[in-house]
């Protein structure tokens, strides 16, 4: 490994580290790091997988279960992966992604809201083929 | 002078969200930030702008789900264990990529062609995987244009394989200019933006394949 100042790992979207302001970064440590995601990365799918076919938890949650189980497994891969953190170089990058986190789900729950509303208000599409013929 | 590990909250030389105070980048005595911080911000902006697009498929996949259009179900069509073996794939190649940047890290360029190639390979399993899944459901008349279900499942789906396509692409390239040209720092700041957009594709897929196969062949009556 080359002086601790040179050594800059491709995957950090912010690691402006000022020297001495953080634990000394090894390539030991950063392999750890990656395989701790990769275990958890793991456990969460292989979870969600069980999830989907089990009897074991109330059934109607299951969808619920599912989508918190994503939202887990995402945020393994944006902290372990993406090396998105709270540290004060990250700033920018947080504060964009969570303008992300607000439209996506902008559009997905709207979307969803209004859609169902009119699915529920619409008519019937055998009637509504009637009128048009 | 030693500054904490992470900055806590209340310490009074970070602001609010742990931006430290008077080194904030493009003010004071920080100076503009390096270059790489600055590539990374960018590239970052745009894989959330992907992400919003991909969120409005995920809208339309959630809305006309259940139009089926009297054509095959999610639950009559998808295959978990392909999907599985999809998403360990996907998953590994997401690993060996981050190995490759800490290979890029220390200036190995063995190392570093040795992770990509088998980040590659594993991508190109995925493809193949989806291709083979996706040629199997238009030979069973079950292709995108049967329902509106089959438009935004092959949309939502598909656009995510051309993703990884495209990122496939760009990761040959980016192993010939390691080779060709070296470490050199805009090659390295080259490789970040891959490195992000390929972990990026594999938040995607965790999405995809809970939202659309594991929500999807759930029994229709635990569907909220």
């Amino acid at each position: 490994m080359s002086e601790p100042s040179d050594y800059e790992a491709g995957s950090h979207v912010g690691a402006d580290r000022v020297p001495g302001s953080r634990e000394e970064r090894t390539l030991a440590r950063e392999v750890r790091g990656y395989l701790l995601g990769l275990g958890l990365a793991i456990l969460l799918t292989i979870a969600s997988f069980w999830v989907q076919q089990t009897h074991a938890i109330y059934s109607s949650g299951i969808a619920v279960a599912l989508l918190v189980l994503a939202v887990a497994q995402i945020g393994i891969h944006l902290v372990f992966f993406l090396h998105i953190t709270t540290a004060s170089d990250n700033a920018n990058n947080i504060l964009a992604l969570a303008f992300g986190v607000l439209i996506v789900c902008l559009v997905v729950f709207g979307s969803l809201w209004v859609m169902l509303h009119l699915n529920h208000n619409m008519m019937p599409m055998d009637r509504l083929l009637q009128m048009q013929r | 002078m030693s500054t904490p590990a992470l900055p806590l909250a209340h310490d009074p030389a970070f602001g609010p969200f742990g931006i430290a105070l008077g080194q904030a980048s493009g003010h004071g005595a920080g100076g503009p930030a390096p270059k790489r911080i600055v590539v990374g911000y960018g590239f970052w902006i745009f894989l959330l702008s992907d992400v919003i697009m991909f969120s409005a498929f995920f809208a339309a996949y959630a809305v006309l789900f259940k139009n089926t259009a009297g054509g095959p179900s999610a639950h009559e069509l998808f295959d978990l264990r392909n999907t599985a073996t999809e998403t360990a794939c996907l998953l590994a190649s997401s690993f060996t990529c981050g190995m490759a940047s800490l290979a890029v890290g220390v200036r190995s360029q063995k190392w570093t062609q040795l992770a990509l190639l088998v980040t590659g390979l594993l991508g190109l399993a995925f493809i193949v995987l989806e291709l083979r899944e996706f040629i199997g459901f238009v030979a069973r008349g079950a292709g995108p244009s049967r329902s509106a279900f089959l438009s935004s499942f092959f949309t939502v789906v598909g656009c995510h394989g051309a993703h990884v396509s495209a990122g496939l692409l760009w990761l040959g390239t980016m192993m010939a200019q390691f080779y060709a040209k070296g470490f050199r720092q805009d090659i390295r700041h080259r490789f970040l933006c891959f490195s992000l957009f390929w972990h990026a594709l594999d938040i995607i897929w965790v999405a995809i394949f809970n939202l659309v196969y594991l929500v999807g062949t759930l029994p229709p009556e635990l569907l909220p």
